[in-house]
């Protein structure tokens, strides 16, 4: 059946408007739900790298938790407390190249973080580029802000069983309680080392190392080199903050 | 249900399986078959795509003018995809996440626009719904055969539990080791040629 030009300009301008009106509905509709669960699996997250058991959780759980345990704590680059600042107007910007965020207030260069209160524990985002994708995450210390208390990812595109055991129990346990000061009082972060760290390392390197992950050489590199990158930027705060 | 219908249905299933037999649909075959939740949840994504697809296009089917008509097939299946993939992120965001860039590319599944091109386009929605179902099935039967195997091998897991004994593990002192080809494509490529093999020993199909 051949249909003159009119009406398929006709028919197909009805399926476009259809179509885009359906989308922009769907779309409106679950606009809410989806900034929600995108919030919701940060604060997961940020509660997970303190060592909450956030498994059984249910999402109104999560957010009282973390409503009533963590607060954000915004640092001028110096090392300084920025207080009076809203923390609702920061941007972040992404080098493409390294993955790395940096955030800004009208302009300004700031450094976000989070404080727990219960267990006590200052908590910074970590991001930077794997084998194939950006891995973003945080990464919690003690008190004494040398002690990890536990490391986090939220996001990534490594792949699943190789790279992507970042994700796993197993690999982030093992940050759980080593040191990112070594003896001499210096920032070293923690290492993902090639193999089994006690084959690798020894003595006081065994404190800041980890088993890197089979198959995934590049991925633990890229782990190892945008978290000590990210913690070298908030040194100047825990410098000034460390308690020996 | 007639008879016609049950062959519609069936038939996607095995003798015309669009992975299988047609070799459609392989991407996605290889890309999220390495854990079985992630199949389950793309086969049900592309069931709803395929299905809604076809019974929209076969009720169209008559008022489609025939120089477009690939075009407006795209319309329709892009708009579902999209609408699946809003409300994956909206009710099940962690295995959205998981998926990623692959809900959208289920735009872009040979299947559903082999379907929509070849059944849909002639036959009435009842037809076009059992056809979508059935394929959908098939489809969905190779991704979670395909998974099975590879999260099995490659993870020592089943819909993430544990299902080898830890003891057997060559860290625990045993003598096992999972099998990290199964994790990468090329482990899926070796378990579907086993699987159409299998099959074409079974239906002795030959390619001429």
């Amino acid at each position: 059946m051949q249909h003159s030009n009119f009406y398929t300009f006709k028919f197909i301008g009805i399926i476009t408007i259809v179509a885009s009106l359906l989308l922009a509905l769907a779309s409106t509709q679950l606009k809410e739900l989806q900034e929600f669960n995108v919030e919701l699996d940060r604060k997961k997250n940020i509660l997970k790298c303190i060592g909450k058991d956030v498994t059984l959780m249910n999402a109104d759980a999560i957010m009282e938790e973390y409503k009533s345990n963590i607060r954000n704590v915004i640092l001028k680059l110096n090392g300084d407390i920025a207080a009076n600042i809203a923390s609702e107007n920061m941007e972040s910007v992404q080098n493409k190249s390294t993955g790395q965020l940096n955030y800004f207030i009208d302009n300004v260069e700031y450094l976000p973080a989070y404080k727990s209160s219960k267990p006590e524990a200052f908590i910074i985002p970590i991001s930077g580029k794997g084998l194939w994708s950006t891995l973003y995450g945080y990464f919690a210390l003690e008190k004494d802000l040398n002690t990890v208390m536990g490391i986090t990812f939220y996001k990534h595109g490594e792949t699943p069983g190789l790279g992507g055991e970042v994700e796993k129990k197993w690999f982030q346990n093992n940050f759980v309680g080593k040191q990112i000061i070594d003896k001499s009082g210096k920032m070293v972060s923690i290492k993902v080392v090639k193999g089994k760290a006690n084959d690798v390392l020894s003595g006081d390197g065994l404190n800041h190392g980890v088993d890197g992950i089979s198959g995934a050489t590049i991925t633990s590199k890229g782990v190892s080199d945008f978290l000590k990158r990210d913690l070298l930027r908030y040194e100047p705060y825990m410098k000034n903050n460390r308690t020996n | 249900m007639d008879k016609k219908a049950k062959a519609i249905i069936s038939d996607p299933m095995v003798d015309n399986n669009p992975i299988t037999k047609q070799i459609l649909g392989i991407c996605s075959a290889l890309a999220i078959t390495v854990k079985m939740e992630q199949a389950v949840v793309m086969s049900l994504a592309l069931a709803f795509v395929l299905v809604c697809s076809n019974v929209i296009i076969s009720l169209l089917r008559k008022g489609i003018p025939g120089k477009i008509r690939i075009i407006v097939q795209l319309t329709v299946i892009a708009s579902l995809v999209i609408l699946i993939d809003e409300i994956l992120k909206a009710y099940l965001y962690d295995i959205s996440k998981q998926l990623s860039v692959f809900v959208g590319l289920i735009i872009t599944n040979c299947i559903i626009m082999g379907r929509a091109e070849a059944f849909a386009m002639q036959n009435n929605y009842k037809d076009a719904m059992y056809d979508g179902l059935g394929n959908a099935i098939g489809y969905g039967s190779v991704l979670i055969i395909v998974a099975t195997f590879r999260e099995l091998l490659g993870s020592g897991t089943l819909f993430n539990y544990a299902v080898m004994p830890a003891s057997i593990y060559l860290e625990n002192g045993g003598w096992y080791v999972n099998n990290g080809l199964m994790l990468l494509a090329p482990g899926a490529f070796i378990i579907l040629g086993l699987i159409i093999w299998v099959q074409r020993t079974y239906t002795h199909y030959i390619e001429n």
